[in-house]
């Protein structure tokens, strides 16, 4: 287990507070929505950073007024099956602009980063006895893709008709 | 035909390799069968009753003689010397072994064909009409449009992990040879009041448990407007299609249980927000890139008719048979389009040995511009023979069995692997359609019935299409014995219809009297020259029910 950042594994400043009744004090924390929708200004007052963790079932758009506030969106894989987080992360990049740290959490596999990555995730904490090394096992699967995302990264027709 | 450019091998080679090293991670035990089986299905590596099944694509059914013989190569080389046409333009190999697995992508990929995403929750091979680019009554080539699907759809970021897989066929003719409406999203290109091509979109269509007749969701969607509006149907589909209860998480569930009305608001909601992304633009450049491996080859200047195939039509009797049946106009002068007919008495259906593919790959450069195409009806397509080469490509194809005269009647049977070989059936499949075709092997017989379609299913997922047979045949177990429901008027074309329950399910043994029964009863019914269709749907299923269980059928039903 671990978190990945860049590449490699960072230590993660944030406590996942989003299924605890008691709110640590004096951390960054990352709540769920319902946590945020009842103690919004008490989660505020704390002057610490935040972050919002979101179910597979829980869109973006509900917060989009609210981004501003979170340094990270976790968004949930609750099994790697379940692939809708793949779509709140580019809707979360691309449509309402955030930003900041877009974090894969739940079953999150190494055969799936690169998906991830692709759709706007940009740190992940990988279920792997080595996180980094998952990582670096998989880093060099893909050099070509026939789609555009958020990421900026040429297609496969793009690059055909550059030349 | 489309041929792979540099980044079309290299994205190919890569997932090989990254599947070689999976593959090798499961033989080391490194990972659980649990964990390996997602990542071999995407490869479209199953696990069946006896051996690994691996599912190859066939796009939109366009194959090269070249392909073929590579075909034929793995089939002798990692398999036991046949392969099985499956009903979406697939090639299934029955006894692959995992660790020679890779080797086989290998093969496949030295021919620009691979078996990526032919399982899996996710996009599946694109089908499409098999007379492609050669029917007389096309609108428009569907090819490129395919080609460009299938690319946009290959590991897509996005909607890798759908709730369920996701089937897309698409027709360029009117006359809908495709199925498109028993599709995830099926698409005709149609004309709009205006003159301008583009594509009617037909979404929620399936068959398995719940079939459906697909929805028009759209009468006509601009062509440059395809990948976005694709886009915004899958991306409703991802985040709203059901995944609780995977009977239940097909695109189909969705689109009835909101209605086609809110499903289609919801898809131009996504699609007003999306259209205009550049993420999604096609440069014209692409489209034209692609449209440019489907023109036309250098057809000769002939004349329809040539005094060769009107003298043989006088005086052989079987090849007017097979030239009535099998057949098809071209829309060049000159020239034809034949089916191969992968339902010779006794065989199983759709499949082909290892010898049968090298001769047929050698008739494809002989007679066909090195060119064949796959049918959803489980035959192979000639789709540019010289009209007077028809009888000597006869005479080489009775040669090889490939030349019975049944196309769309009675014999070209649709059916599923069933329990032969497959882990889900509930019973066989192959051996009613082998009995079938034995019983019905007269061909004057076959000709004065018409058009009439067998499907025949081993179980309720109906992969062999049995709601849509004109009489569809679905296996079923009771207290462990094998028994077999039938259903009437089915039709997978443009006037798509599920077929209805004839009556209570009855024994292999049984099959063919009663279907001996229902024709009779056809033939005593119908008017003039109407077929088999018709005639139902114009009697009804009384008469049917009364011929197949006598008089007690109205108790029994």
């Amino acid at each position: 287990m671990g978190l990945v950042r860049g590449g490699s594994l960072v230590p993660d400043p944030f406590t996942d507070a989003s299924s605890l009744g008691e709110l640590p004090a004096g951390v960054p924390l990352i709540i769920s929505l319902e946590q945020w929708q009842v103690r919004r200004d008490e989660l505020l007052a704390r002057g610490q950073p935040l972050g919002l963790r979101l179910r597979s079932d829980q869109s973006p758009t509900r917060i989009a007024d609210d981004l501003a506030h979170f340094a990270v969106v976790a968004l949930e894989f609750p099994k790697y099956r379940d692939g809708r987080a793949y779509t709140h992360a580019r809707i979360l990049k691309e449509r309402l602009g955030y930003t900041g740290e877009i974090r894969a959490v739940g079953d999150v596999l190494q055969e799936q980063l690169h998906f991830m990555q692709r759709c706007g995730f940009n740190s992940f904490d990988v279920v792997a006895p080595d996180a980094e090394q998952a990582w670096r096992t998989v880093a060099g699967d893909h050099t070509v893709w026939y789609q555009a995302t958020g990421d900026g990264r040429p297609r496969a027709l793009d690059r055909r008709h550059r030349r | 035909m489309y041929r792979y450019d540099e980044f079309d091998h290299t994205l190919v080679a890569e997932r090989i390799a990254t599947f070689r090293r999976q593959v090798q991670r499961r033989l080391s035990g490194d990972l659980t069968e649990d964990q390996f089986k997602p990542l071999r299905l995407m490869n479209g590596l199953y696990l069946q009753l006896h051996a690994y099944m691996l599912r190859v694509n066939i796009p939109y059914g366009c194959l090269s003689a070249r392909q073929l013989r590579q075909l034929a190569y793995i089939a002798r080389r990692y398999d036991r010397n046949f392969g099985h046409f499956t009903t979406r333009q697939n090639i299934q190999y029955n006894w692959i072994r995992l660790d020679e697995t890779p080797d086989v992508l290998a093969a496949l990929a030295e021919v620009e064909m691979n078996a990526m995403q032919s399982s899996g929750n996710c996009v599946r091979n694109i089908t499409a009409d098999q007379y492609a680019g050669r029917a007389r009554d096309e609108v428009e080539d569907p090819r490129p449009w395919c080609e460009l699907i299938r690319q946009w759809s290959i590991l897509h970021p996005e909607f890798s992990y759908l709730p369920r897989k996701f089937k897309i066929a698409v027709s360029g003719a009117p006359v809908d040879r495709a199925a498109v409406k028993f599709h995830d999203v099926g698409l005709y290109l149609r004309r709009n009041a205006d003159g301008v091509v583009g594509f009617e979109v037909i979404a929620g269509g399936g068959q398995g448990r719940l079939p459906y007749v697909g929805h028009t969701i759209r009468d006509w969607l601009p062509k440059e407007d395809l990948l976005s509006y694709l886009e915004a149907i899958l991306r409703i589909y991802n985040l709203g299609g059901r995944r609780d209860n995977p009977q239940k998480a097909r695109i189909k569930v969705q689109v009835n249980a909101l209605g086609p009305d809110e499903f289609r608001r919801l898809v131009d909601e996504e699609w007003a927000q999306i259209r205009r992304s550049a993420l999604l633009a096609v440069p014209r450049a692409e489209i034209e890139r692609i449209a440019a491996y489907f023109a036309d080859p250098a057809w000769e200047v002939l004349a329809d008719d040539p005094v060769a195939v009107t003298r043989q039509r006088g005086v052989d009797p079987g090849f007017d048979d097979w030239y009535r049946a099998n057949v098809v106009a071209h829309r060049t002068p000159g020239y034809a389009i034949v089916n191969l007919s992968l339902k010779a008495p006794g065989i199983a259906p759709g499949d082909l040995t290892a010898d049968q593919m090298d001769k047929v790959a050698d008739l494809a450069d002989r007679f066909s511009i090195g060119e064949l195409r796959v049918s959803h009806r489980q035959n192979l397509v000639f789709p540019d023979v010289r009209q007077g080469d028809l009888p000597a490509l006869w005479q080489e194809l009775r040669a090889l069995s490939l030349a019975t005269p049944n196309i769309g009647q009675l014999t070209d049977i649709i059916a599923c692997p069933g329990l032969d070989f497959c882990s889900l059936a509930n019973a066989r499949a192959i051996p009613v359609a082998q009995d079938l075709s034995r019983h019905f092997g007269d061909a004057a017989v076959l000709q004065d019935v018409g058009e009439l379609t067998i499907n025949i299913s081993g179980c309720m997922n109906a992969c062999g299409h049995h709601h849509v047979g004109n009489i569809g045949i679905l296996g079923v177990e009771k207290n462990g014995q094998e028994f077999y429901q039938l259903t009437l008027g089915g039709s997978s074309g443009e006037d798509a219809s599920l077929g209805d329950r004839l009556g209570r399910s009855i024994s292999a043994a049984d099959v063919p009297p009663a279907i001996d029964a229902i024709v009779a009863r056809y033939r005593a019914l119908r008017l003039a020259d109407e077929r088999f269709l018709d005639t139902y749907r114009r009697v009804g299923i009384e008469p049917f029910k009364e011929a197949v269980y006598g008089a007690r059928a109205r108790e029994v039903a």
